[in-house]
Protein backbone atom coordinates (compact mmCIF):
# COMPACT_ATOMS: atom_id res chain seq x y z
CA UNK A 1 0.00 0.00 0.00
CA UNK A 2 1.65 3.03 -0.78
CA UNK A 3 -0.33 5.40 1.05
CA UNK A 4 0.24 9.57 0.41
CA UNK A 5 -2.06 10.18 2.82
CA UNK A 6 -2.36 13.34 3.53
CA UNK A 7 -3.82 15.52 6.10
CA UNK A 8 -5.78 13.77 9.42
CA UNK A 9 -8.76 16.01 8.61
CA UNK A 10 -8.41 19.44 10.26
CA UNK A 11 -6.55 21.77 13.25
CA UNK A 12 -5.75 18.51 15.80
CA UNK A 13 -6.47 20.78 18.88
CA UNK A 14 -9.82 21.57 17.58
CA UNK A 15 -10.49 17.91 16.58
CA UNK A 16 -14.61 17.09 17.67
CA UNK A 17 -14.42 14.15 19.95
CA UNK A 18 -14.66 10.55 17.45
CA UNK A 19 -18.02 9.46 16.80
CA UNK A 20 -17.24 6.08 14.91
CA UNK A 21 -13.58 4.78 14.84
CA UNK A 22 -12.64 1.86 12.64
CA UNK A 23 -9.51 0.09 13.62
CA UNK A 24 -7.84 -2.14 11.14
CA UNK A 25 -10.58 -3.90 10.46
CA UNK A 26 -10.28 -6.82 7.66
CA UNK A 27 -12.56 -8.91 5.44
CA UNK A 28 -12.11 -11.72 3.00
CA UNK A 29 -15.40 -13.47 0.85
CA UNK A 30 -14.00 -17.02 0.38
CA UNK A 31 -10.00 -16.50 0.32
CA UNK A 32 -10.45 -12.95 -1.61
CA UNK A 33 -10.21 -9.75 0.74
CA UNK A 34 -12.63 -7.03 0.32
CA UNK A 35 -11.31 -4.68 3.02
CA UNK A 36 -7.94 -5.13 4.45
CA UNK A 37 -6.66 -3.58 7.91
CA UNK A 38 -8.63 -0.55 7.01
CA UNK A 39 -8.88 2.65 9.73
CA UNK A 40 -10.13 5.68 9.61
CA UNK A 41 -12.58 7.63 12.61
CA UNK A 42 -15.62 10.15 12.06
CA UNK A 43 -15.94 12.87 14.41
CA UNK A 44 -18.74 13.94 15.70
CA UNK A 45 -21.10 16.70 14.20
CA UNK A 46 -18.64 16.26 10.79
CA UNK A 47 -19.55 14.24 7.88
CA UNK A 48 -17.12 11.73 6.39
CA UNK A 49 -17.30 10.29 3.04
CA UNK A 50 -15.87 7.07 1.80
CA UNK A 51 -15.34 7.29 -1.65
CA UNK A 52 -13.49 4.89 -4.41
CA UNK A 53 -14.01 3.08 -7.54
CA UNK A 54 -16.86 0.20 -7.73
CA UNK A 55 -15.92 -2.78 -5.89
CA UNK A 56 -13.53 -0.68 -3.45
CA UNK A 57 -15.39 -1.90 -0.69
CA UNK A 58 -17.25 0.95 0.70
CA UNK A 59 -20.43 -0.83 1.12
CA UNK A 60 -18.72 -3.56 2.86
CA UNK A 61 -17.50 -0.75 5.33
CA UNK A 62 -20.62 -0.03 5.78
CA UNK A 63 -22.15 -3.99 6.80
CA UNK A 64 -19.08 -4.30 8.45
CA UNK A 65 -19.30 -1.03 10.54
CA UNK A 66 -23.63 -2.49 10.89
CA UNK A 67 -22.83 -5.68 11.99
CA UNK A 68 -24.11 -7.65 8.62
CA UNK A 69 -21.25 -9.12 8.43
CA UNK A 70 -18.25 -9.65 11.54
CA UNK A 71 -15.18 -8.36 10.56
CA UNK A 72 -12.02 -10.84 10.39
CA UNK A 73 -10.14 -8.51 12.49
CA UNK A 74 -10.08 -5.21 13.84
CA UNK A 75 -12.38 -3.46 15.80
CA UNK A 76 -15.43 -1.12 15.52
CA UNK A 77 -15.97 1.76 18.14
CA UNK A 78 -19.33 3.53 18.13
CA UNK A 79 -19.84 6.58 20.37
CA UNK A 80 -17.21 5.04 22.68
CA UNK A 81 -18.23 1.85 22.72
CA UNK A 82 -16.76 -1.46 21.25
CA UNK A 83 -19.57 -2.64 18.95
CA UNK A 84 -16.93 -5.26 17.25
CA UNK A 85 -18.71 -8.30 18.62
CA UNK A 86 -22.11 -7.31 19.24
CA UNK A 87 -24.96 -8.49 17.61
CA UNK A 88 -26.43 -6.40 14.53
CA UNK A 89 -29.67 -5.71 15.68
CA UNK A 90 -28.53 -3.90 18.96
CA UNK A 91 -25.51 -1.35 17.44
CA UNK A 92 -28.57 0.89 16.57
CA UNK A 93 -28.91 1.13 20.57
CA UNK A 94 -25.54 2.38 20.62
CA UNK A 95 -26.54 5.08 18.31
CA UNK A 96 -25.92 4.04 14.54
CA UNK A 97 -28.31 3.95 11.65
CA UNK A 98 -27.95 3.28 8.08
CA UNK A 99 -29.38 4.05 4.80
CA UNK A 100 -29.22 1.33 1.91
CA UNK A 101 -27.31 1.82 -1.74
CA UNK A 102 -30.39 -0.11 -3.12
CA UNK A 103 -33.62 1.30 -0.97
CA UNK A 104 -34.53 -0.68 1.29
CA UNK A 105 -38.29 -0.04 2.14
CA UNK A 106 -41.05 -2.54 3.76
CA UNK A 107 -42.61 -2.47 0.39
CA UNK A 108 -46.31 -3.88 1.54
CA UNK A 109 -46.24 -1.14 4.34
CA UNK A 110 -47.52 3.07 3.75
CA UNK A 111 -44.70 5.25 4.07
CA UNK A 112 -46.03 5.93 7.40
CA UNK A 113 -45.31 2.53 8.73
CA UNK A 114 -41.88 2.16 7.41
CA UNK A 115 -41.32 5.45 9.43
CA UNK A 116 -43.07 3.84 12.19
CA UNK A 117 -40.40 0.62 12.05
CA UNK A 118 -37.60 2.99 11.80
CA UNK A 119 -38.95 4.45 15.33
CA UNK A 120 -38.39 1.15 16.83
CA UNK A 121 -35.52 1.45 19.05
CA UNK A 122 -37.14 4.08 20.57
CA UNK A 123 -40.47 2.24 20.99
CA UNK A 124 -38.88 -1.08 21.92
CA UNK A 125 -41.36 -2.04 25.27
CA UNK A 126 -43.98 -4.22 25.96
CA UNK A 127 -46.29 -1.05 26.28
CA UNK A 128 -45.05 0.34 22.83
CA UNK A 129 -45.63 -2.94 21.39
CA UNK A 130 -48.93 -3.69 22.25
CA UNK A 131 -50.37 -0.07 22.08
CA UNK A 132 -53.20 0.03 19.24
CA UNK A 133 -51.58 2.89 17.71
CA UNK A 134 -53.74 3.08 14.46
CA UNK A 135 -56.72 3.77 16.62
CA UNK A 136 -55.32 6.92 17.75
CA UNK A 137 -54.54 9.22 14.75
CA UNK A 138 -53.39 11.65 17.01
CA UNK A 139 -50.57 8.93 18.77
CA UNK A 140 -47.24 10.81 19.94
CA UNK A 141 -45.50 8.20 17.24
CA UNK A 142 -47.20 8.68 14.64
CA UNK A 143 -47.45 12.44 14.83
CA UNK A 144 -43.25 12.81 14.88
CA UNK A 145 -43.32 10.44 11.87
CA UNK A 146 -45.86 12.80 10.17
CA UNK A 147 -43.53 15.90 11.41
CA UNK A 148 -40.77 14.33 9.70
CA UNK A 149 -42.64 13.72 6.82
CA UNK A 150 -44.04 17.15 6.56
CA UNK A 151 -40.38 18.74 7.71
CA UNK A 152 -39.03 16.90 4.47
CA UNK A 153 -42.09 17.78 2.08
CA UNK A 154 -43.46 14.40 1.71
CA UNK A 155 -46.65 14.33 3.82
CA UNK A 156 -48.77 13.66 0.63
CA UNK A 157 -47.11 9.99 0.70
CA UNK A 158 -47.66 9.79 4.02
CA UNK A 159 -50.67 6.92 3.82
CA UNK A 160 -49.70 5.56 -0.19
CA UNK A 161 -48.01 1.61 0.02
CA UNK A 162 -44.32 2.09 -1.03
CA UNK A 163 -44.48 -0.32 -3.46
CA UNK A 164 -45.80 2.33 -5.83
CA UNK A 165 -43.53 5.35 -5.04
CA UNK A 166 -40.96 7.59 -7.86
CA UNK A 167 -38.18 6.06 -6.59
CA UNK A 168 -36.76 9.75 -5.47
CA UNK A 169 -39.38 9.86 -2.73
CA UNK A 170 -38.40 6.74 -1.87
CA UNK A 171 -34.91 7.33 -1.64
CA UNK A 172 -36.02 10.08 0.81
CA UNK A 173 -38.58 8.07 2.93
CA UNK A 174 -35.53 5.76 3.29
CA UNK A 175 -33.06 8.60 4.80
CA UNK A 176 -35.73 10.01 6.74
CA UNK A 177 -36.51 6.21 8.21
CA UNK A 178 -32.71 6.02 9.49
CA UNK A 179 -32.83 9.62 11.09
CA UNK A 180 -35.93 8.89 13.10
CA UNK A 181 -33.75 6.14 14.91
CA UNK A 182 -32.82 8.98 17.24
CA UNK A 183 -28.98 7.66 16.10
CA UNK A 184 -26.05 10.38 16.55
CA UNK A 185 -24.37 8.55 13.75
CA UNK A 186 -25.94 8.00 10.00
CA UNK A 187 -24.39 5.66 7.34
CA UNK A 188 -25.83 7.03 3.94
CA UNK A 189 -24.87 4.65 0.87
CA UNK A 190 -24.87 6.52 -2.03
CA UNK A 191 -27.81 8.82 -1.16
CA UNK A 192 -27.74 10.93 -4.21
CA UNK A 193 -27.67 8.68 -7.05
CA UNK A 194 -30.81 8.77 -8.87
CA UNK A 195 -31.71 11.47 -8.04
CA UNK A 196 -32.40 15.07 -10.56
CA UNK A 197 -30.64 18.21 -9.52
CA UNK A 198 -33.23 19.76 -7.76
CA UNK A 199 -33.74 16.83 -5.53
CA UNK A 200 -30.01 16.58 -4.64
CA UNK A 201 -29.45 20.20 -4.27
CA UNK A 202 -32.63 19.25 -1.13
CA UNK A 203 -30.28 16.49 -0.33
CA UNK A 204 -27.23 18.74 0.11
CA UNK A 205 -29.17 21.37 2.44
CA UNK A 206 -30.98 18.76 4.71
CA UNK A 207 -27.83 16.58 5.42
CA UNK A 208 -26.36 20.14 6.23
CA UNK A 209 -28.77 20.82 7.90
CA UNK A 210 -28.28 17.42 10.10
CA UNK A 211 -24.04 18.28 10.65
CA UNK A 212 -25.12 21.78 11.96
CA UNK A 213 -27.55 19.72 14.59
CA UNK A 214 -24.75 18.04 15.51
CA UNK A 215 -24.92 14.62 13.86
CA UNK A 216 -22.31 12.76 12.32
CA UNK A 217 -22.41 11.68 8.59
CA UNK A 218 -20.55 8.87 6.92
CA UNK A 219 -21.25 8.80 3.14
CA UNK A 220 -20.59 7.05 0.42
CA UNK A 221 -20.72 8.64 -2.79
CA UNK A 222 -19.39 9.26 -6.41
CA UNK A 223 -20.48 13.21 -7.02
CA UNK A 224 -17.51 14.66 -6.11
CA UNK A 225 -19.23 18.51 -6.08
CA UNK A 226 -21.83 16.54 -3.54
CA UNK A 227 -19.31 15.49 -1.19
CA UNK A 228 -17.55 18.80 -1.46
CA UNK A 229 -20.73 20.84 -0.41
CA UNK A 230 -20.68 18.03 2.99
CA UNK A 231 -17.82 16.48 3.67
CA UNK A 232 -14.82 18.03 5.51
CA UNK A 233 -13.07 14.51 5.34
CA UNK A 234 -12.52 11.96 2.63
CA UNK A 235 -11.90 8.02 3.05
CA UNK A 236 -9.88 6.64 -0.04
CA UNK A 237 -10.38 3.06 -0.91
CA UNK A 238 -9.34 0.92 -3.30
CA UNK A 239 -9.19 -2.86 -3.96
CA UNK A 240 -10.22 -2.96 0.30
CA UNK A 241 -7.29 -0.53 1.20
CA UNK A 242 -7.13 2.96 2.59
CA UNK A 243 -4.97 5.25 -0.34
CA UNK A 244 -5.39 8.17 0.54
CA UNK A 245 -7.50 10.65 3.89
CA UNK A 246 -8.19 14.28 4.27
CA UNK A 247 -10.08 17.22 2.81
CA UNK A 248 -11.42 16.56 -0.44
CA UNK A 249 -8.65 19.40 -2.07
CA UNK A 250 -6.11 17.64 -0.67
CA UNK A 251 -6.99 14.22 -1.67
CA UNK A 252 -8.15 14.65 -5.23
CA UNK A 253 -4.41 15.59 -5.78
CA UNK A 254 -3.25 12.47 -4.52
CA UNK A 255 -1.34 10.76 -7.61
CA UNK A 256 -2.66 7.16 -6.25
CA UNK A 257 -6.09 8.62 -5.89
CA UNK A 258 -5.93 10.04 -9.31
CA UNK A 259 -5.01 6.70 -11.02
CA UNK A 260 -7.45 4.40 -9.16
CA UNK A 261 -10.17 6.53 -9.08
CA UNK A 262 -10.66 10.32 -9.81
CA UNK A 263 -8.40 10.22 -13.29
CA UNK A 264 -6.22 13.19 -14.88
CA UNK A 265 -9.29 15.41 -16.55
CA UNK A 266 -11.11 15.62 -13.29
CA UNK A 267 -9.99 19.09 -11.23
CA UNK B 1 -82.16 -20.95 13.33
CA UNK B 2 -82.12 -24.02 11.37
CA UNK B 3 -79.78 -27.13 12.22
CA UNK B 4 -78.14 -26.98 8.96
CA UNK B 5 -77.02 -23.03 9.24
CA UNK B 6 -76.23 -24.17 13.07
CA UNK B 7 -73.75 -26.70 11.63
CA UNK B 8 -72.45 -24.59 9.19
CA UNK B 9 -71.78 -21.58 11.02
CA UNK B 10 -70.18 -23.53 13.73
CA UNK B 11 -67.83 -25.00 11.03
CA UNK B 12 -67.08 -21.79 9.94
CA UNK B 13 -66.06 -20.53 13.20
CA UNK B 14 -63.66 -23.23 13.69
CA UNK B 15 -62.49 -22.95 10.57
CA UNK B 16 -61.36 -18.85 11.12
CA UNK B 17 -60.17 -19.39 14.07
CA UNK B 18 -57.55 -22.17 12.47
CA UNK B 19 -57.39 -19.77 9.90
CA UNK B 20 -56.04 -16.73 12.34
CA UNK B 21 -53.42 -19.65 13.76
CA UNK B 22 -51.91 -20.26 10.29
CA UNK B 23 -52.02 -16.31 9.73
CA UNK B 24 -50.06 -15.12 12.50
CA UNK B 25 -46.62 -17.26 11.52
CA UNK B 26 -47.29 -16.24 7.64
CA UNK B 27 -48.06 -12.72 8.23
CA UNK B 28 -43.75 -12.61 9.50
CA UNK B 29 -43.27 -15.28 6.19
CA UNK B 30 -43.41 -18.16 8.31
CA UNK B 31 -45.44 -21.25 6.63
CA UNK B 32 -47.00 -23.55 9.42
CA UNK B 33 -48.01 -26.64 7.98
CA UNK B 34 -48.73 -28.63 11.36
CA UNK B 35 -51.70 -26.66 12.81
CA UNK B 36 -53.50 -29.64 12.98
CA UNK B 37 -50.82 -30.58 15.89
CA UNK B 38 -51.81 -27.31 17.74
CA UNK B 39 -55.29 -28.19 17.81
CA UNK B 40 -55.20 -31.35 18.60
CA UNK B 41 -53.33 -30.21 22.04
CA UNK B 42 -55.76 -28.10 22.43
CA UNK B 43 -58.95 -30.51 21.98
CA UNK B 44 -56.81 -32.94 24.02
CA UNK B 45 -55.76 -31.25 26.64
CA UNK B 46 -59.43 -29.70 27.16
CA UNK B 47 -60.65 -32.82 26.90
CA UNK B 48 -58.97 -34.59 29.24
CA UNK B 49 -58.65 -31.43 32.09
CA UNK B 50 -62.84 -31.52 31.62
CA UNK B 51 -62.86 -35.24 31.77
CA UNK B 52 -60.00 -35.99 34.34
CA UNK B 53 -59.91 -33.48 36.35
CA UNK B 54 -63.56 -32.38 36.11
CA UNK B 55 -62.07 -28.89 35.55
CA UNK B 56 -64.94 -26.12 34.34
CA UNK B 57 -65.05 -25.36 30.61
CA UNK B 58 -63.28 -21.55 31.69
CA UNK B 59 -60.70 -23.09 33.84
CA UNK B 60 -59.57 -25.97 30.88
CA UNK B 61 -59.84 -23.96 27.32
CA UNK B 62 -57.08 -21.23 28.79
CA UNK B 63 -54.76 -24.01 29.60
CA UNK B 64 -55.27 -26.15 27.25
CA UNK B 65 -54.57 -23.15 24.58
CA UNK B 66 -51.63 -22.27 26.66
CA UNK B 67 -49.95 -25.69 26.41
CA UNK B 68 -50.50 -25.69 23.22
CA UNK B 69 -48.69 -21.76 22.86
CA UNK B 70 -46.16 -23.54 24.99
CA UNK B 71 -45.07 -26.34 22.95
CA UNK B 72 -45.02 -23.59 19.87
CA UNK B 73 -42.77 -21.68 21.83
CA UNK B 74 -40.55 -24.56 22.78
CA UNK B 75 -40.59 -25.93 18.96
CA UNK B 76 -40.27 -22.55 17.54
CA UNK B 77 -36.90 -21.80 18.52
CA UNK B 78 -35.29 -24.72 17.15
CA UNK B 79 -37.89 -25.04 14.26
CA UNK B 80 -37.72 -21.58 13.00
CA UNK B 81 -33.83 -21.67 12.13
CA UNK B 82 -35.00 -23.47 9.25
CA UNK B 83 -36.51 -21.32 5.55
CA UNK B 84 -38.77 -21.87 3.22
CA UNK B 85 -39.79 -25.31 2.50
CA UNK B 86 -37.48 -26.70 4.67
CA UNK B 87 -39.45 -25.15 7.65
CA UNK B 88 -42.68 -26.38 5.97
CA UNK B 89 -41.55 -29.89 6.35
CA UNK B 90 -40.09 -29.35 9.53
CA UNK B 91 -43.80 -27.56 10.93
CA UNK B 92 -45.68 -30.79 8.75
CA UNK B 93 -43.78 -33.51 10.48
CA UNK B 94 -44.58 -31.54 14.08
CA UNK B 95 -47.81 -31.64 13.18
CA UNK B 96 -47.62 -35.65 12.26
CA UNK B 97 -45.76 -36.69 15.12
CA UNK B 98 -48.15 -34.71 17.58
CA UNK B 99 -51.23 -36.29 16.33
CA UNK B 100 -49.51 -39.69 16.65
CA UNK B 101 -48.58 -39.56 20.15
CA UNK B 102 -52.01 -38.68 21.08
CA UNK B 103 -52.46 -41.74 18.46
CA UNK B 104 -50.80 -43.69 20.60
CA UNK B 105 -52.01 -42.81 24.23
CA UNK B 106 -54.15 -44.75 25.99
CA UNK B 107 -54.93 -42.61 28.62
CA UNK B 108 -57.15 -40.54 26.12
CA UNK B 109 -58.71 -43.11 24.55
CA UNK B 110 -55.97 -44.09 21.62
CA UNK B 111 -57.37 -45.14 18.33
CA UNK B 112 -60.74 -45.52 19.28
CA UNK B 113 -60.90 -42.07 20.42
CA UNK B 114 -62.08 -40.00 23.54
CA UNK B 115 -65.43 -39.07 24.85
CA UNK B 116 -66.21 -35.85 26.56
CA UNK B 117 -68.62 -35.30 29.33
CA UNK B 118 -68.61 -31.07 28.83
CA UNK B 119 -69.90 -29.32 26.06
CA UNK B 120 -69.86 -25.76 24.88
CA UNK B 121 -73.07 -24.31 22.36
CA UNK B 122 -72.95 -23.18 19.24
CA UNK B 123 -73.25 -19.73 20.64
CA UNK B 124 -69.86 -20.52 23.19
CA UNK B 125 -68.20 -21.53 19.90
CA UNK B 126 -69.58 -18.44 17.87
CA UNK B 127 -68.11 -16.38 20.91
CA UNK B 128 -64.98 -17.14 20.44
CA UNK B 129 -64.74 -17.32 17.15
CA UNK B 130 -65.42 -13.46 17.47
CA UNK B 131 -63.24 -13.25 20.64
CA UNK B 132 -60.68 -14.34 18.19
CA UNK B 133 -61.40 -12.29 15.20
CA UNK B 134 -61.79 -9.31 17.67
CA UNK B 135 -58.54 -9.94 19.13
CA UNK B 136 -56.27 -10.41 15.78
CA UNK B 137 -57.99 -6.77 15.02
CA UNK B 138 -56.81 -5.26 18.15
CA UNK B 139 -53.47 -6.85 17.28
CA UNK B 140 -53.44 -5.42 13.67
CA UNK B 141 -53.48 -2.56 14.87
CA UNK B 142 -49.84 -2.40 17.27
CA UNK B 143 -46.45 -2.45 16.12
CA UNK B 144 -46.82 -6.08 17.45
CA UNK B 145 -48.72 -6.73 13.24
CA UNK B 146 -46.18 -4.00 11.83
CA UNK B 147 -43.17 -5.51 12.99
CA UNK B 148 -44.78 -8.97 11.67
CA UNK B 149 -44.55 -7.46 8.20
CA UNK B 150 -41.46 -5.85 8.52
CA UNK B 151 -39.77 -9.27 9.27
CA UNK B 152 -41.25 -11.06 6.74
CA UNK B 153 -40.52 -7.82 3.91
CA UNK B 154 -36.84 -7.58 4.75
CA UNK B 155 -35.36 -9.19 7.65
CA UNK B 156 -31.58 -8.10 7.44
CA UNK B 157 -33.10 -4.35 7.14
CA UNK B 158 -35.63 -5.50 10.30
CA UNK B 159 -33.05 -6.45 12.64
CA UNK B 160 -30.83 -3.38 11.92
CA UNK B 161 -33.92 -0.88 12.97
CA UNK B 162 -33.33 -3.50 16.21
CA UNK B 163 -36.14 -5.49 15.61
CA UNK B 164 -35.39 -9.24 17.39
CA UNK B 165 -36.20 -11.29 13.83
CA UNK B 166 -36.28 -14.46 15.79
CA UNK B 167 -38.24 -13.23 19.02
CA UNK B 168 -41.11 -11.58 16.39
CA UNK B 169 -40.98 -15.06 14.93
CA UNK B 170 -41.39 -17.31 17.44
CA UNK B 171 -44.02 -15.25 19.17
CA UNK B 172 -45.88 -15.35 15.77
CA UNK B 173 -45.43 -19.12 15.66
CA UNK B 174 -45.67 -19.83 19.40
CA UNK B 175 -49.18 -17.42 19.64
CA UNK B 176 -50.49 -19.18 16.11
CA UNK B 177 -49.84 -22.70 18.36
CA UNK B 178 -51.95 -20.82 21.05
CA UNK B 179 -54.75 -19.54 18.78
CA UNK B 180 -54.82 -22.90 17.20
CA UNK B 181 -54.78 -24.55 20.63
CA UNK B 182 -58.08 -22.48 21.73
CA UNK B 183 -60.40 -23.55 18.78
CA UNK B 184 -59.00 -27.10 19.20
CA UNK B 185 -60.31 -27.17 23.01
CA UNK B 186 -63.61 -25.85 21.80
CA UNK B 187 -63.79 -28.34 19.18
CA UNK B 188 -63.19 -31.17 21.29
CA UNK B 189 -66.17 -29.29 23.56
CA UNK B 190 -68.57 -28.73 20.89
CA UNK B 191 -68.74 -32.21 19.41
CA UNK B 192 -67.68 -33.91 22.82
CA UNK B 193 -65.89 -36.65 21.10
CA UNK B 194 -61.84 -36.35 19.92
CA UNK B 195 -59.72 -38.75 17.49
CA UNK B 196 -56.09 -38.33 16.38
CA UNK B 197 -57.53 -38.96 13.12
CA UNK B 198 -59.23 -35.80 12.72
CA UNK B 199 -55.75 -33.78 13.13
CA UNK B 200 -54.56 -34.95 9.87
CA UNK B 201 -52.42 -33.28 7.22
CA UNK B 202 -55.06 -32.52 5.27
CA UNK B 203 -56.80 -30.20 8.43
CA UNK B 204 -53.64 -28.39 8.03
CA UNK B 205 -53.56 -28.11 4.77
CA UNK B 206 -57.17 -26.77 4.16
CA UNK B 207 -56.16 -24.41 6.91
CA UNK B 208 -53.27 -22.61 4.97
CA UNK B 209 -55.52 -22.68 2.17
CA UNK B 210 -58.08 -20.26 4.01
CA UNK B 211 -54.78 -17.88 4.40
CA UNK B 212 -53.55 -17.92 0.64
CA UNK B 213 -57.00 -17.39 -0.67
CA UNK B 214 -57.95 -14.61 1.74
CA UNK B 215 -54.34 -12.96 1.19
CA UNK B 216 -52.09 -12.67 4.19
CA UNK B 217 -50.93 -8.94 3.72
CA UNK B 218 -54.05 -8.17 5.99
CA UNK B 219 -56.39 -9.51 9.19
CA UNK B 220 -59.49 -9.93 7.00
CA UNK B 221 -57.79 -12.49 4.51
CA UNK B 222 -57.94 -15.03 6.53
CA UNK B 223 -61.72 -14.27 7.41
CA UNK B 224 -62.75 -13.79 4.04
CA UNK B 225 -60.99 -16.85 3.03
CA UNK B 226 -62.46 -19.03 5.90
CA UNK B 227 -65.59 -17.37 4.82
CA UNK B 228 -65.22 -18.70 1.19
CA UNK B 229 -63.99 -22.12 1.62
CA UNK B 230 -66.68 -23.15 4.04
CA UNK B 231 -69.79 -21.06 2.35
CA UNK B 232 -68.68 -21.67 -1.24
CA UNK B 233 -69.24 -25.69 -1.19
CA UNK B 234 -72.42 -25.20 0.88
CA UNK B 235 -73.67 -22.84 -2.03
CA UNK B 236 -72.11 -25.69 -4.84
CA UNK B 237 -74.57 -28.27 -3.47
CA UNK B 238 -76.55 -27.68 -6.48
CA UNK B 239 -73.50 -29.51 -8.81
CA UNK B 240 -73.95 -32.55 -6.40
CA UNK B 241 -71.06 -34.63 -6.87
CA UNK B 242 -69.78 -32.22 -9.38
CA UNK B 243 -69.27 -29.24 -6.80
CA UNK B 244 -65.58 -30.45 -5.60
CA UNK B 245 -64.17 -30.19 -8.76
CA UNK B 246 -65.91 -26.79 -9.79
CA UNK B 247 -64.78 -25.61 -6.14
CA UNK B 248 -60.88 -26.43 -7.34
CA UNK B 249 -61.03 -26.02 -10.73
CA UNK B 250 -61.94 -21.76 -9.16
CA UNK B 251 -59.35 -22.09 -6.62
CA UNK B 252 -57.11 -23.08 -9.48
CA UNK B 253 -58.11 -20.08 -11.71
CA UNK B 254 -58.14 -17.65 -9.00
CA UNK B 255 -54.41 -18.13 -7.40
CA UNK B 256 -53.03 -18.10 -10.96
CA UNK B 257 -55.07 -14.52 -11.36
CA UNK B 258 -54.69 -12.83 -7.72
CA UNK B 259 -51.75 -15.07 -6.25
CA UNK B 260 -51.64 -12.78 -3.17
CA UNK B 261 -54.69 -13.48 -2.07
CA UNK B 262 -58.58 -11.73 -2.22
CA UNK B 263 -57.67 -9.02 0.27
CA UNK B 264 -54.81 -6.76 -0.01
CA UNK B 265 -53.32 -3.90 0.92
CA UNK B 266 -53.39 -2.25 -2.10
CA UNK B 267 -57.46 -3.23 -2.17
CA UNK B 268 -57.82 -1.66 0.88
CA UNK B 269 -55.92 1.92 -0.60
CA UNK B 270 -58.05 1.62 -3.69
CA UNK B 271 -60.63 2.51 -1.81
CA UNK B 272 -59.80 4.63 0.47
CA UNK B 273 -58.68 6.95 -2.46
CA UNK B 274 -61.75 6.57 -3.89
CA UNK B 275 -63.40 7.55 -0.83
CA UNK B 276 -61.06 10.95 -0.37
CA UNK B 277 -62.23 11.68 -4.05
CA UNK B 278 -65.68 11.08 -3.58
CA UNK B 279 -65.81 13.40 -0.52
CA UNK B 280 -62.77 16.17 -1.26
Amino acid sequence: MSSQATSTGGAAPEAAPVALAVTGISKSFAGVHAIRNLSFVARKGEATALIGPNGAGKTTVFNLVSGVYGVDAGAVTVNGVDVTHMPSRRRIGCGIARSFQNVRLMDHLSVLENLLVGQHIRAASLTDLLTPYRLFPNHRWRQEARQALADNGLERYANETVSGLPYGVRKRVDLVRATLAGASILLLDEPAAGLNPSETNDLRDHLNLLVAQGLTLVIVEHDMHFIDSICSNVVVLNFGEKIAEGPLSVVRQDPEVRRAYIGDGEN
Amino acid sequence: MSGYLTGVLVVLAFNVIAAYAVYLPMAAGQLNLGIAGFMAIGAYGAAFLTNEYGWSMLAAVPVASAAAGLVGLVIGFPVLRTHGIYLALATFALGQVIAAVFLNLEVVGGAAGYTLSAYAGPYVVFAAAIGVVLVMLYLSRTRFALYLTAVKSDPTVADLMGISVRGVQVAAFALGAMVAGFGGAFYALHYNFVEAQHFNVLLSVFTVLYVLFGGAQTVWGPLAGAMFFTLAPEALRFGEQWRYAIFALFIILFMAIRPQGLITTSLFQGFRRRSNEASP
